[in-house]
């Protein structure tokens, strides 16, 4: 199982979708597209993000493996509420616009 | 927008008279500066921070972060840090808007004050881009600019495609969410663009508190054929006091933005017959 620590690569606003873009191509979808492997998205230290963010992150991964599968292999951690609230309105829209 | 459009000039060609009695306050937001010129004003500089985020070049992600690490201080001045969230949300969303979408070359420039009596803060962003038309049409049908400004303040429109849910790098919801955050507190928002604008009106006092994802379905005012703007300029002013906790918001915008996407995908769906 993997863990990203977003503390250290965004700081405490995760706002940079370039980085969000970076973290997506680099690690998320390749890992996604393995059998088996899970991972963690750990936002310790993570003050605040946007949805444009969180969008530039998860979106794409959501389209190419499906919603469903995409949930199953991946976890948030330790995040606030408001960043909890910022990765269900992507969710739920991603979901919306695919099901 | 003045001070968007004095960039575009050299500064030789630039001249002003200041008549208003409040020209030392421009002197201090950095207009003269930021054209390169003089403005025969000598005045005595206060420590800005806390107070307000004077006339500043937005290019890079790097100077769009050093700018949100100068807006916390106005809140831990004021008796709502808790806004601070709000606030940043809505700088750092319209200001990528402009570094991504504006065109190459393209400044966002962005100012902010603080008053400390009304419990307000403004916040001016503009840039002399390609406006809002030029970037939807690569990808939507746009009539005119107020067109382009309607769908521009519509969840899951985006000048990068015309999927619903949007492309891997934009949702089309930046605008939505900034011009819905002033709604819901009852904010002044104002968006201008080509020849057209749009301002959001307070809701009257016996209004139902509701987001529509039309924003002409808001309470506004909208006018075409205004003097051409090439570019774009949004004005927020966001009141302290009433301002809605960030995660409440939130939580409201959600099943707005999740109908709207639904409701794109359906659209899209629709196939007509053809005949030959």
């Amino acid at each position: 199982m993997m863990i990203i620590k977003m503390r250290d690569i965004v700081g405490t606003f995760a706002s940079n979708k370039d980085i969000a873009k970076e973290i997506r191509t680099q690690t998320l979808i390749p890992l996604l597209e393995k059998e088996g492997e899970e991972l963690i998205i750990d936002f310790e230290g993570v003050d605040g993000a946007t949805q444009s963010f969180i969008h530039a992150l998860i979106s794409e991964p959501m389209r190419r493996v499906g919603t469903s599968k995409f949930f199953e292999k991946v976890t948030f951690k330790t995040c606030n509420e408001k960043i909890q609230a910022i990765i269900i309105i992507v969710g739920d829209y991603m979901q919306a616009g695919l099901e | 927008m003045v001070a968007a459009l004095g960039m575009k000039v050299r500064s030789e060609k630039i001249s002003h008279k200041i008549i208003s009695k409040s020209g030392h306050y421009l002197e201090r937001m950095g207009l003269f500066r930021l054209w390169g010129i003089e403005s025969g004003m000598h005045i005595k500089a206060h420590e800005e921070s806390g107070k307000f985020i004077p006339l500043t070049i937005v290019r890079t992600e790097k100077e769009l972060s050093e700018l949100l690490e100068n807006i916390i201080p106005i809140f831990h001045l004021s008796e709502y840090p808790e806004q601070a969230d709000t606030m940043r949300y809505i700088i750092d969303e319209v200001t990528r808007n402009v570094i991504e979408h504006a065109g190459l070359d393209t400044n966002a420039l962005v100012c902010v004050q603080y008053y400390p009596r009304s419990k307000k803060i403004r916040i001016g962003i503009a840039d002399t881009g390609l406006g809002l038309r030029a970037t939807l049409s690569r990808h939507h049908h746009i009539s005119s600019h107020l067109h382009a400004i309607q769908q521009a303040l519509w969840p899951g429109i985006t000048g990068t495609t015309s999927k619903p849910g949007g492309s891997e790098q934009n949702a089309g919801a930046g605008l939505f969410f900034t011009k819905s955050m002033a709604r819901v507190n009852k904010d002044y928002f104002f968006i201008y663009s080509g020849d057209a604008m749009f301002k959001l009106l307070e809701p009257k006092e016996n209004d139902r508190l509701s987001i529509p994802v039309d924003p002409f379905a808001d309470r506004h005012t909208k006018e075409e054929g205004l003097p051409f703007w090439k570019g774009t300029a949004v004005g927020i002013d966001i009141t302290l006091e009433q301002t809605l906790q960030f995660r409440v918001l939130l939580n409201a915008l959600n099943d707005v933005m999740k109908e709207a996407t639904r409701e794109r995908r359906r659209k899209m769906e629709r196939r007509k017959p053809r005949f030959i």
